[in-house]
């Protein structure tokens, strides 16, 4: 995880917030480092945490976690982690047919009109341990991401729907967060995805945007909405420093990270971002429904 | 639930390819060496599969596209168990040519192929592929006056390793090549021998359709089905999903896929814009990510991406691919007789390489690529 980012977040493995949603939007470029960046977050943390990965393998996240000091294997083994790696899962699915109720069950329909297996799976997943104390903090769902489930024949309103199904139950009955990744081609191509995430940065609390510059580092202060909660933040990452400045209400802050080749633990290895920039677009701090 | 319990079989996997002969399942991601944090005993054990070579950057087994000068691009190669999208040119004069130096890469690197086409037989496809420059002089050979490896100069430089003149200048035999990245000539057919001796598989569709076409269970075109049906089963065949764990020699399956989405494909994605079949071609490429993940192999697909109508294909197929390059030739356009351009013969645009087991990638800096073919060297160039 990313210490300047928990900063800027205010949260810290030990406080963490609960009973919110949290939206990725990476606008031409990965966002991918900020799935790992929670997901290492949260199981330090000692969160219960239900990962949905549609995207990559289990070895990949495996692989980064322990850069970013987290061994997924070992979250894994211990029950703090619940993986559905769906590339794999996928396969089984796709190629005959399954005996049951499946998770990735809309792979086998042509439109499919709802997540529920999939919902279904996730609240299996994060469900109270029954009988006595509970071993970890409240529970997690992270999914990466919710974009692919569009190319996969769902529509965007089935998708919206699983949205608030996690949320009423992850984040309003269980205490829990629900952090998700979604791509914004910021033209209107895709106007599917596009109405999904506009429905999706209606419902979140926290939306965290990585976008790609043409040119690399940019002065420019993002316009800041008026309402006294909104904290406005730009981040740049240029090659191998991040800055961070808040221009909102606080002072202006400016954090350099320096690229540490060597260290494994904390930071990631040769931790170079190119030329994105990093918005964290208002504090909104809503009551959802 | 069964799904938790199935990626929990598949997250036990370790991180090594040599620890792979002995499990049971192998995703592709390994790193060569010992694992970090290793759990596993004894050091590392480094099996080496022909034509391929560890990244240097994050140890990710990388084999070459047939272009070396692509390879430098990509980050020193494609990368086992990933997908290579290649944008078509409009008029499909080059793609079909990186198609061939990809199987040929795979031909003298001793890999096993699956060629998938609807237009072309595979075994006409394999007959046409670029000869391979195997004889060490070929840096001589590169002016185009194609001077005889037997001049004098050469006779004149083995004058220290006096021993080595006496061995064949020319492998003309079954070539087993320990170089990663070879140059070809592409205006000399690959040699017989060479193809005999060559592991393929041939997916030609309309040898592959059977009438009736009803409609398929999970609503993908009939072709993409069998396909993918047949990419399963040649992948299980051949064990590159480590699922003939006794077996110890390990061999990659390079597949090839041509103009995928066209409509000899039974798509309509380049026919309309609001198509019937619009999931289709995102789901092929979604099942094949994973087929392709799972296994020891290498994929290289070419998509006809300027026929496609519907805009939001195109970026849903970008972002399910690993690797994703864009061609785009002069030939007939205002371009070609732009003196800047007049060395070239079209632009390459490396639209997204992906970060594979880390956090960031090796994106090049220079976005101005041109290239340029000569008949034995396909050249990219920065700097326009």
């Amino acid at each position: 995880m990313f210490p300047e980012l928990n900063n800027l977040l205010n949260i810290t493995p030990d406080k963490v917030e609960q009973g919110k949603l949290t939206l990725l939007c990476d606008a031409k470029t990965d966002g991918s480092f900020l799935v790992h960046h929670f997901l290492s977050f949260f199981l330090k943390a000692k969160c219960k945490v239900c990962f949905v990965a549609l995207v990559q393998s289990f070895s990949h996240y495996n692989i980064v976690g322990q850069k970013l000091g987290v061994s997924l294997t070992t979250a894994w083994e211990r029950g703090q982690l619940v993986f559905l790696e769906a590339l794999k899962t996928s396969l089984d699915i796709f190629f005959q047919t399954p005996a049951g109720p499946h998770p990735l069950q809309f792979l086998r329909e042509a439109s499919a009109r709802n997540l529920q297996p999939l919902y279904a799976f996730v609240q299996e997943a994060l469900k109270p341990e029954d009988g006595g104390e509970a071993t970890w903090r409240h529970p997690v769902l992270l999914v990466d991401d919710l974009s692919v489930l569009l190319s996969l024949g769902v529509r965007a309103v089935a998708v919206l729907d699983f949205i608030h199904y996690c949320r009423a139950t992850v984040c309003t009955e269980l205490k829990g967060n629900l952090v998700a990744l979604v791509h914004d081609s910021g033209d209107a191509a895709d106007e599917e995805n596009d109405l999904l995430v506009s429905g999706l940065s209606h419902q979140s609390h926290l939306i965290l945007r990585a976008e790609g510059l043409a040119t690399g580092f940019c002065k420019d202060v993002h316009g800041q909405a008026s309402p006294s909660r909104v904290i406005g933040v730009r981040a740049a990452c240029v090659h191998s420093h991040m800055w961070i400045q808040n221009t909102g209400l606080a002072d202006s802050t400016q954090v350099h990270r320096k690229k540490a080749k060597g260290n494994t633990q904390k930071y990631c290895h040769g931790f170079s971002l190119g030329d994105f920039s990093f918005i964290l677009l208002g504090y909104f701090a809503f009551m959802f429904l | 639930m069964a799904a938790a319990a199935t990626c929990g079989a598949g997250a036990g996997s370790p991180g090594s390819v040599a620890a792979a002969v002995d499990r049971s399942s192998a995703t592709s991601f390994q790193r060569k060496g010992p694992r970090a944090g290793g759990a596993d005993g004894g050091g590392p054990r480094l099996v080496s599969i022909a034509g391929t070579r560890p990244s240097v950057r994050n140890g990710q087994l990388l084999v070459s596209t047939g272009l070396p000068a692509l390879d430098q691009l990509l980050g020193g190669g494609l990368a086992v168990g990933t997908v290579l999208l290649i944008e078509e040119d409009k008029y499909n004069i080059y793609s079909p040519l990186l198609f061939k130096y990809f199987l040929a890469e795979g031909i003298v690197s001793g890999h096993t192929l699956l060629v998938a086409s609807a237009r072309e037989h595979p075994a006409g496809i394999l007959q046409e592929l670029p000869a391979p420059l195997l004889d060490d002089s070929y840096e001589k050979e590169f002016d185009e006056d194609g001077c005889n490896h037997k001049t004098p100069d050469s006779s004149m430089k083995m004058k220290i390793a006096w021993r080595y003149q006496l061995l064949p200048k020319m492998e003309a035999g079954p070539v087993s090549s320990s170089r990663f990245g070879h140059y070809y000539d592409t205006s000399k057919k690959i040699p017989q021998e060479l193809l005999r001796t060559a592991k393929w598989h041939g997916f030609f569709l309309p040898e592959r359709i059977s009438p009736p076409l009803t409609v398929e269970p999970c609503h993908l075109t009939h072709g993409y089905m069998k396909l993918l049906e047949f990419i399963k089963k040649i992948v299980s065949e051949e064990g590159v999903d480590g699922s003939h764990p006794q077996k110890k020699t390990k061999n990659i399956l390079r597949i090839g896929i041509q103009s995928l989405g066209s409509p000899l494909w039974g798509d309509d994605a380049c026919c309309a814009e609001a198509c019937d079949d619009s999931h289709s071609l995102t789901k092929f490429l979604y099942v094949l990510r994973g087929l392709v993940r799972a296994s020891l192999s290498a994929c290289l697909v070419t998509v006809p991406a300027h026929l496609i109508q519907n805009k939001a294909i195109t970026a849903r197929v970008t972002s399910l691919s690993d690797t994703v390059v864009g061609l785009e030739s002069f030939v007939g356009s205002e371009r070609e007789t732009n003196p800047l351009y007049k060395d070239y013969h079209g632009l390459i645009h490396i639209r997204q390489i992906p970060r594979l087991n880390n956090l960031i990638c090796d994106e090049s800096d220079v976005k101005d690529l041109a290239f340029k073919l000569k008949r034995k060297l396909f050249t990219i160039e920065t700097g326009l």
